[in-house]
């Protein structure tokens, strides 16, 4: 027999049994249409994430200090600076304070920097001025905001030149960031900027416990890395009282991230494609026993063994490449949904929605071998006694 | 003399029937020409099932030899035996036995798939069939929208479909009223008036005296002529 016929011999019967094909497919549709909206969504959020840690440069290293007992000052980092393979740092002193203008305020991060800071983080300014030396050199009561806090506290005003109180003091607005976006809860959007050490005088401390770092460029970061650690070690005694990073490291450990739930999901997606392959064996099964006259008709008009056995396959096959396809469609359609309800990126992965339906298309043709095995098997003189 | 269509020598068939062995056939000896129209008749459980069976290559036997047309069947695998019903044998039944979801020339079109004959020609060639017992205007209606004679006249066109040596027909009459049953034993008689030769099996004297020869078949063995 034709292979053509066949399909159309098995959609003719999937058609005559609308309902319990649906709900035979549903296992698959559920099955593909998750594997392909589940890995949309986590694949874009892991490529935003990682286009902002690339938005900050590669050669940025963050250095975390975790021993209070030994504390790291300012002269410390000044060794920092000189260490070879480094352009430049910025120190970080960040506290969370609320900032008053008028009837408006908003609480949010303060960092206590250096001019350095704007380059390192490669932000720009909007209007006016980053903080300079001489702020910090005169420990001068000035802010410069991000662009989101800038509009909460001024509205549609122009900031610059004008006062903010901050814990009760008044700090004269210098200048306003562009809006540069951010992620894990680090938008420079939504944080002020002071001198470094007005900083240290607003939060009382002396001592640092964290700076960025930047290497000369992109090759030089290990480099940078091995002499700041150098630096370090003079003043700690054990490598645990600092961490050293670079945006790689920090890209590696969210790629492992990644893939650990891709995998995951993958496996999530198996079972339920396996849950929908019994499905289809199931109704397979029972459509053999239904059509037993059916095949015992077949058989005495010539059918072969073969023929039959094409027959059921195909339709197995055929009924869970339709899931497939649906699911593909769902798929599609629920991350689509999922993107224009929460603004979040989604990333289609052409292969893996291949995969995907062709998974689907083996489960089929797997699950529906022993149904379709056993109708070929069947005597046709028995068969047709059926009724 | 014309040349045997169907030469059976020594055919048995037994089953085991709770713990005791039946001869459903017992060295049956037979011989069909090309052309003839034999009835075979026998009461129910007479084994004249079986023989059908056998003769239709459905089932094989124990011991004995099966010629038919020429080629020996009684050694052939399931595979062949589906080539050989699909090619040299029409079957008509009872009860119809057409497809409920398949139109009338759809369900003529089986055999012609089967064999492989392209879409075009098989189409052609169901419709050739339904004309000649006269139902080309129901060709597209399903069986559930047929009367049962119409049904059984589908079911005949069907079984002259593949243009087979041999017409089975068993119990054609047997779900019928008396005028439709008249109407079909009319068609096949026509049929075998054209050459076609027809083994016919039935319980119903009246109908088996529509054929020009009668066998009897009685605990698996055979009688020529009338012996119920």
């Amino acid at each position: 027999m034709n292979f053509f016929t066949s399909i159309k011999m098995a959609i003719r019967n999937i058609q005559g049994n609308k309902l319990r094909s649906f709900l035979t497919m549903l296992g698959i549709i559920i099955g593909v249409s998750s594997v392909i909206a589940l890995l949309a969504i986590g694949q874009g959020s892991s490529k935003s994430v990682s286009d902002s840690v690339n938005s900050l440069g590669t050669n940025l290293i963050t250095v975390t200090i975790t021993n209070t007992d030994t504390h790291f000052t300012k002269s410390n980092l000044n060794e920092v600076k000189e260490t070879s393979g480094v352009k430049s740092v910025a120190p970080i002193l960040s506290g969370r304070e609320t900032l008053v203008n008028g009837s408006n305020s908003s609480e949010s991060s303060i960092t206590g920097t250096t001019s350095s800071y704007l380059s390192i983080r490669k932000l720009s300014v909007k209007e006016g001025r980053f903080v300079t030396s001489i702020d910090e050199q005169f420990r001068q009561k000035v802010v410069v905001l991000g662009s989101d806090l800038a509009d909460t506290l001024f509205e549609n005003q122009s900031a610059v030149n004008k006062y903010v109180l901050i814990d009760g003091q008044r700090y004269l607005v210098v200048g306003v960031l562009n809006s540069k976006g951010g992620s894990m809860g680090q938008s420079s959007d939504d944080s002020a900027f002071i001198p470094f050490s007005t900083a240290q005088r607003l939060m009382k401390t002396t001592y640092l416990t964290q700076f960025y770092a930047q290497a000369n460029n992109q090759n030089s970061v290990n480099w940078a890395m091995a002499g700041i650690k150098r630096v370090l070690s003079q003043t700690y005694s054990d490598s645990d009282d600092y961490s050293v990073v670079n945006q790689q490291d920090v890209m590696d450990a969210m790629s492992s991230v990644t893939s650990t739930m891709t995998l995951l999901l993958a496996g999530i997606a198996g079972i339920s494609l396996l849950v929908g392959g019994i499905g289809i064996m199931n109704i397979m099964l029972v459509s053999v026993t239904e059509r037993t006259r059916e095949i015992g008709i077949r058989k005495a008009i010539g059918a072969r063994r073969r023929d039959i056995m094409l027959q059921f396959l195909i339709e197995a096959a055929v009924l869970s490449m339709l899931g497939g396809i649906i699911g593909v469609g769902i798929g599609f359609a629920a991350s689509e949904i999922y993107a224009a309800a929460t603004g979040g990126t989604v990333v289609y992965s052409f292969p893996i929605m291949t995969a995907a339906f062709l998974f689907s298309a083996l489960v089929g043709i797997i699950f529906g071998v022993f149904p379709a095995y056993k109708a070929s098997k069947l005597n046709p003189i028995e068969a047709l006694r059926n009724e | 003399m014309t040349e045997a269509m169907i030469t059976m020598h020594g055919i048995e068939k037994k089953y085991e029937l709770g713990g005791s062995v039946v001869h459903a056939l017992d060295h049956i000896d037979l011989t069909i020409e090309t052309g003839a129209f034999v009835s075979i008749i026998g009461p129910s459980g007479s084994g004249k099932s079986t023989l059908m069976n056998m003769m239709g290559c459905l089932d094989k036997p124990d011991a004995g030899q099966y010629t038919l047309g020429g080629s020996r069947i009684d050694r052939l695998k399931d595979r062949e035996l589906a080539d050989i019903r699909n090619q040299k044998i029409g079957f008509i039944f009872q009860n119809f036995n057409l497809l409920g979801k398949l139109t009338a020339v759809e369900n003529v079109e089986l055999p012609l798939i089967y064999r492989g004959v392209k879409s075009k020609e098989r189409r052609t060639r169901a419709m050739e069939c339904l004309m000649r017992v006269g139902l080309e205007e129901r060709a597209a209606h399903l069986p559930s929208q047929l009367s049962g004679g119409q049904q059984q006249r589908v079911a005949i066109a069907r079984a002259l479909a593949g243009e087979p040596q041999i017409l089975l027909a068993d119990e054609p009459t047997g779900a019928l009223d008396s005028k439709t049953s008249e109407e079909i034993m009319r068609l096949l008689t026509e049929l075998n008036d054209n050459g076609r030769t027809i083994v016919l099996i039935t319980h119903d004297l009246h109908v088996a005296r529509k054929a020009k020869r009668t066998v009897s078949i009685r605990d698996g063995r055979l009688q020529e002529g009338e012996h119920i």
